[in-house]
């Protein structure tokens, strides 16, 4: 009991609902702490931890070098666009050479699914799971269902929506898991170019009609159009332009004031004003966006306490 | 004060106070409490959860019963974060609620746990304190002190009674809130 079930935090898929409550009650704790005059706690003084991003992040390296830094943890940043990654070194070489300085906990991002299970099976270290390819990112889940909670009571029982590209989005995976493993029902919305095939297969409900999707919701999180990922010119487009999808999937105050609805409106970040979420609905009372900042902090201070309280201290 | 002389017992526990005993307890250091302290507009309540909260709430409302012109500011601080013990046991240390609705600047701090023993708890928690910024000064209020066991140079200001007891022997506060009845308790380990 009050132990995690796994010395890794790979996906939700891997946790346990007691998992998850322990790191809701931990979490609990460090919001108090950061809101304190004194930020800061010793609990993890003698760890140090290597933030490995192979794919950019903004908002997820600052969370996590944050938490760590609030728990007097010594952080070393690695990125891969400054490393020897482009010179053809592969990934557990790099990272060994990372760990033979020292390092109990890696934290990584990378575009491949899987790349932090295969990591795990041949280094020694603790490993988050800081987002792989289309396939989890936990901690943003965590911190969603977390907001839900905070906002709403509990997350059992309550329903929510996904809406946006869910074919190419690591948050909408994990946060189905997520949700589905605290009692919530999700549905899945967006254009049939994003929705993946068989998702009904986990279990979720799917619908390509926002509308009625918000009827039925009492949670909307909205996902951020992947401009990234969507195919270049002469290419295969998911949506005709980025205005029909607005006009059809977008979320806007107006929309919400027609449904008459209560919804609670969330958006992991990188927000495209104007696409997925109108400007004014994702400032307005029903966002809790900036909620789900500072609460991805506390819930990653409780994983990486949680984590590292696993490994002893041997005599 | 004398410590309290413990027979070889049969049984493995033994009933070191009961409720009469306590509640005596509690108002004789309550008056010396108002003894040192007089006015409690500069000094501060703070119990160390987990299980130091409830000896302090019974402070309070001991020391609001006699200084009904008084308010008595009581907070309760964790000390989890904050131990030395972190990865060195069998399973994670899990935190409590620290509640602290004041700022301690240049207050008196009356740190308050039930049982003193190695100190460690109480070093943690004088770390833990200062986030909430620099007392004037610091006493610690305990009520039970186990004598010669301390592994560090801590002593307290209050002591409800002091016990005598070996290192196997474990000296337990249970309380009304969590187990039903107030009563200090001492287990010896041999079985069970």
């Amino acid at each position: 009991m009050a132990e995690l079930s796994t010395r890794h935090l790979m996906g939700i898929k891997q946790l346990t609902k007691e998992d998850i409550d322990l790191i809701f009650n931990t979490a609990d704790n460090f919001k108090e702490v950061i809101n304190r005059p004194i930020k800061k706690v010793p609990s993890l003084r003698d760890i140090t931890i290597a933030n490995l991003f192979f794919e950019n992040s903004t908002r997820t390296k600052l969370s996590f070098e944050l938490a760590e830094k609030r728990l007097s943890a010594d952080v070393i940043n690695f990125s891969a666009s400054a490393s020897s990654l482009s010179k053809g070194e592969t990934l557990i070489d790099t990272v060994n050479n990372i760990l033979a300085m020292k390092v109990d906990m890696v934290v990584m991002r990378h575009p491949n699914p899987g790349a932090p299970i295969f990591l795990s099976k041949h280094i020694n270290a603790n490993i988050i799971n800081a987002g792989d390819g289309a396939h989890e990112h936990p901690t943003q889940a965590l911190l969603d269902a977390y907001s839900i909670r905070e906002k709403l009571g509990q997350v059992a029982g309550k329903k929510v929506v996904i809406v946006g590209d869910i074919l190419h989005s690591r948050v909408a995976l994990s946060n189905i898991f997520c949700l589905q493993k605290l009692g919530a029902k999700v549905m899945v919305c967006g254009p049939p170019t994003l929705i993946p095939k068989y998702i009904e297969t986990l279990g979720v409900e799917v619908s390509y009609q926002l509308d009625r999707a918000l009827e039925w919701a009492d949670i909307a999180m909205m996902l951020r159009i992947q401009l990234e990922r969507q195919g270049k010119q002469n290419e295969v487009k998911y949506f005709p332009s980025l205005r029909e999808y607005h006009n059809l999937y977008g979320l806007t105050l107006e929309r919400l004031e027609r449904l008459n609805s209560k919804l609670v409106v969330m958006h992991p970040g990188p927000i495209n004003r104007g696409v997925e979420i109108s400007s004014e609905l994702a400032d307005s009372a029903y966002s809790i966006i900036l909620n789900q900042v500072e609460n991805g902090v506390a819930i990653r201070m409780a994983a990486l306490y949680l984590l590292a309280s696993s490994e002893k201290i041997e005599d | 004060m004398n410590g309290v002389y413990l027979p070889p017992s049969m049984n493995n526990k033994r009933i070191l106070l009961d409720q009469t005993h306590i509640n005596l307890t509690i108002k004789r250091l309550c008056f010396q409490l108002i003894e040192n302290h007089n006015d409690f507009s500069e000094s501060v309540l703070i119990g160390l959860q987990p299980r130091g909260i409830y000896l302090a709430e019974r402070i309070q409302a001991e020391l609001s019963r006699i200084l009904t012109d008084q308010e008595i500011h009581l907070g309760s601080l964790d000390t989890t974060f904050f131990r030395d013990d972190f990865r060195r046991r069998d399973s994670p240390l899990i935190p409590n609620k620290t509640k602290i609705d004041f700022i301690i600047e240049e207050k008196k701090v009356i740190l308050i746990d039930d049982v003193l023993y190695t100190g460690r708890t109480i070093r943690s928690g004088l770390d833990a304190m200062l986030a909430y910024g620099r007392p004037q000064l610091v006493e610690l209020l305990v009520l039970i002190d186990r004598r010669y066991s301390r592994h560090l140079p801590i002593e307290p200001n209050y002591v409800g009674e002091t016990v005598d007891s070996v290192a196997s022997e474990r000296v337990e506060a249970i309380w009304q809130e969590t187990d039903g009845k107030d009563q200090v308790i001492l287990k010896s380990q041999e079985n069970g």
